[in-house]
């Protein structure tokens, strides 16, 4: 965040009396506050309201996908405004790029980016009302201060409600230059505080895209290509058009759409069309990638280099030792477990858009291109998400439904199966990395280089990661196979395999080297920080600050008889976790009993919120490594529902997961990824300790016989 | 097309629909009751998860015709104010991320408590085992049913 941004805020009371308040922090406009009315069109971030009532409704304009945002931003605004949270009342925003900024869920980078605006929008609130007190009682502000909805005048102990004030408050001009609470003064952040939806939730309140429902709406399926590669030749629509409860059947672009009166009617109609599909690209197996995976590892002509330090070809030749590793995984669906689902009308004046999606704007952008019109055209509501994942970052099911609703001029909501959501994905890309590294005599890291090839991914490594920095001659390029299956991000892009692989390798060597795998990590990062070679982007004392918290509290050099421990540690997404895996063996099977994970994600916001990202992580990125598994044959996907696709289960879950936090009052970071990439280099190193076997590719199942 | 009456949530309702329709859509798309959800169509997941006559069953596969007289429970009916000690239990352990496969948990874990108001660690793991969280709460859900177990009477 930068912090020469001029941060102000907008104020009015609007009909019934209160105070709304907007914040702009547009660097280039003029900071004189400006009035404005409820209904006038506002250029505001983001805003709150204090009703008579004293109740304040706080706007959250981010996508809840289950990592907490609609929680924890209100907490952050609540906090500096001293409101008492139960009369805090939190309202999912729809998206308005003219009130707010950045209104996606994806890569962790919420509370980084609304950290301190939140902050200021609650503490410029509490001055207005602290300074509207004051004036009705005539006394200096500075004598008064605020708690609980309260303002309180010290002296006399006098106190009026927020509610109160509100309507005095409005009239304030907002000052500017506000101070922010100390770190260590908070009373609601670092707290443990419920999901606000909870109650919606857990009583089955419509909350989700797929519960949407408005009167006279169709319902909607699309027969997609069934193999990526294939497009649409011909349509035999007539059984289908005469299934009870059918209006309509449609084709465009490769799709089919059945449009009926429900769910079932479409689903049983899109089973009798007659379609012939033909081959518009390669229609690719698995082994057909496993082969291309090794012919562009051994073709140094088709590599780009993405980071070079010092002269690894003089280092491998003066090695005492090399060791050498191949590492390799899957595709992978996201399966949220609400399936792909949006609702849209287009009518004459423009767009409505309903539904679950991570990148609102994008969803609009794309929408208005598609009809040629203005983006303001189009209105997009949000609804709470059954997951994400990354999934809904693509906008492909809003662009279908809007095309739709165009073609059959109609209200539509467009449904997938699981079917079609785990066979017409967007898929994490296989990928597959070839580590060398180089010692000397004494075992130090001397040489190290890395060639990863993807899929559809042009650089397939994060070439300024660990141990970037500590090794003197490094090289990093990579290799891309063009694919016609589709790819794209996947929680924690990149880094939810390359962690793996490169915290697996990295006890391969310490192995080589006859280091202990923490030991040889602390080494490693002395040399970062003593003679450190290139740019270094991660910093140093954090890595090692959670590689202690974790050997600490796992017990890393105090040895258990019958339990074997595997270290991770890797720093994605701003934030450094590092992670430790118990094994133990039961009936000659390892078994993974307990994970603890040391994660710096500067202060924490909401300690539920965060443990349960943080365990949530780790138990997705273990079932990941475990069983996640789609092939491919003839380009369609052989896995397409949870029978043959194996989801990790309530049976499969380490006992227990520890979660420390450092908390060490530096701005916020995000952790709805970065708990999981460490997870399967730790469980891999452990079930190597206790079988000393080695596994370098995914899922585990497919090579070892692991319990869960 | 037939005219179906069913008892659900102690109410009488009338769905004009298809016999094969599996009673989640019936629920869904036709009467309204939206809280019991869609996650796999072949009982794996366990999202649409419904008591029929007390029993838990996976209603994506249960046809609307051989509901007959049964009385039908959705999360809508689990309890009258939302406070059935599981949903009490989910909400003091702050269950729910995404929150999409928690109707089907709740119901999992209500009927498992009324039969056995003091389940083992096994049998909860044997029962909620076959439910699907793609957020990955198992944890927080086993703490929840041990809970909701010390809640019920």
């Amino acid at each position: 965040m930068q912090t020469s941004r001029r941060d102000f805020l907008k104020s009015t009371a609007f009909a019934g009396g209160g105070l709304i308040l907007g914040f702009n922090w547009f660097e280039s406009v003029a900071s004189k506050p400006v009035a404005v009315t409820a209904a006038a069109p506002l250029n505001f971030n983001a805003y709150l309201s204090i009703g008579m009532d004293g109740i304040v409704t706080i706007f959250s304009p981010n996508p809840e996908i289950g990592q907490g945002i609609k929680t924890a931003f209100p907490l952050i605004v609540a906090e500096e405004l001293d409101v008492d949270w139960k009369k805090v009342k939190v309202e999912q925003a729809p998206l308005d790029t003219t009130r707010f900024e950045r209104q996606t869920a994806g890569g962790s980078g919420a509370i980084p980016h609304s950290w301190k605006r939140l902050r200021v929008a609650g503490a410029t609130a509490r001055q207005m009302l602290i300074n509207a007190a004051a004036k009705r009682w005539g006394v200096p502000a500075a004598e008064c201060t605020a708690s609980q909805s309260m303002v309180i005048h010290t002296p006399s102990g006098k106190k009026l409600s927020y509610g109160e004030l509100a309507q005095e408050a409005a009239q304030i001009a907002p000052p500017t230059d506000v101070k922010l609470k100390e770190v260590g003064s908070f009373k609601l952040i670092g707290k443990s505080i419920k999901g606000v939806d909870n109650q919606e939730v857990l009583t089955g309140k419509p909350l989700f895209g797929i519960d949407f429902y408005r009167e006279g709406m169709r319902f909607a399926m699309l027969q997609r290509p069934p193999a990526f590669g294939l497009k649409l030749k011909s349509v035999d629509a007539t059984a289908a058009k005469a299934m009870p409860g059918i209006t309509d059947v449609v084709t465009f672009k490769n799709n089919v759409a059945v449009v009926g009166k429900s769910t079932w009617e479409v689903k049983k109609a899109r089973e009798v069309l007659k379609i012939e599909w033909e081959k518009a690209a390669e229609l690719e197996n698995t082994a057909d990638h496993d082969r291309i995976f090794k012919e562009l590892m051994a073709d140094n002509s088709k590599a780009t280099v993405r980071r070079k330090d010092g002269d690894v070809e003089a280092a491998f030749k003066n090695a005492a030792k090399v060791v050498e590793a191949e590492y390799q995984c899957p595709f992978l669906p996201h399966n949220p477990l609400e399936p792909m689902n949006f609702f849209a009308h287009v009518r004459e004046d423009g767009v409505e858009l309903v539904g679950p999606t991570q990148t609102p704007q994008a969803a609009r952008n794309d929408v208005a291109k598609l009809f040629n019109i203005a983006p303001e055209k189009v209105s997009v509501q949000l609804t709470r998400m059954g997951g994400g994942f990354g999934r809904r970052l693509r906008t492909d099911f809003a662009l279908e439904a809007a095309e739709l609703s165009s073609l059959i001029k109609a209200p539509v909501k467009v449904i997938w199966t699981r079917e079609d959501d785990m066979g017409g994905g967007i898929y994490r890309p296989a990928v597959r990395y070839r580590f060398k590294a180089a010692l000397d005599k004494d075992g130090n890291m001397i040489g190290y280089a890395l060639r990863g090839v993807g899929m559809n991914t042009a650089n397939s490594t994060r070439e300024d990661n660990f141990p970037s920095g500590c090794v003197p001659n490094l090289l990093i390029d990579t290799a891309e196979h063009k694919s016609p299956i589709t790819v794209g991000a996947w929680r924690a892009p990149i880094t939810n395999f390359l962690a793996f692989a490169e915290q697996s390798f990295l006890d391969e060597v310490a192995l080589a080297a006859g280091k202990d795998p923490v030991t040889f990590r602390l080494e490693l990062l002395d040399k970062a920080k003593n003679q450190p070679t290139g740019a270094i982007k991660y910093n140093i004392d954090r890595t090692r600050k959670v590689i202690e918290l974790a050997a600490e509290k796992s017990g890393w050099f105090k040895k258990r008889k019958g339990v074997h421990l595997g270290f991770s540690v890797y720093y994605s997404h701003a934030s450094y976790v590092a992670q430790v895996a118990e094994v133990v063996v039961q009936k000659g099977k390892p078994v993974i009993q307990k994970v603890y994970a040391a994660v710096d994600c500067g202060v924490v916001i909401n300690e539920s919120g965060a443990k349960n990202q943080v365990v949530g992580g780790i138990v997705d990125g273990l079932g990941h490594a475990m069983y996640g598994n789609l092939t491919f044959k003839n380009g369609e996907p052989e896995q397409r529902n949870f029978g043959a696709y194996r989801l990790i289960r309530f049976n499969e879950i380490p006992a227990d997961v520890e979660v420390h936090f450092v908390n060490n009052g530096i701005d916020p970071t995000g952790l709805g990824e970065p708990a999981l990439p460490p997870t399967g280099g730790a469980a891999a190193n452990a079930i190597f300790k206790a079988t000393g076997q080695r596994l370098r590719n995914q899922p585990f199942v497919e090579q070892t016989d692991i319990l869960g | 097309m037939a005219q179906y009456k069913l008892k659900i949530n102690g109410r009488d309702y009338q769905a004009d629909v298809a016999s094969d329709t599996p009673l989640l859509w019936v629920l869904r798309d036709h009467l309204g009751l939206v809280g019991t959800k869609y996650g796999c169509g072949i009982a794996q997941c366990g999202a649409c998860t419904v008591h029929l006559n007390g029993e838990p069953t996976r209603s994506c596969v249960l046809p609307v015709s051989a509901v007959g007289g049964a009385k039908v429970t959705t999360i809508e009916g689990l309890s009258e104010n939302g406070d059935h000690p599981v949903q009490q239990a989910w909400d003091e352990l702050d269950v729910p991320q995404c929150g999409y496969c928690q109707a089907g948990q709740m119901m999992t874990a209500a009927a498992l408590l009324k039969k056995n108001s003091k389940p083992s660690d096994a049998e909860i793991e044997a029962t909620m085992s076959s439910h699907l969280c793609r957020c990955g709460t198992y944890h927080r859900i086993r703490d929840a049913v041990k809970l909701a177990a010390t809640k019920t009477k």
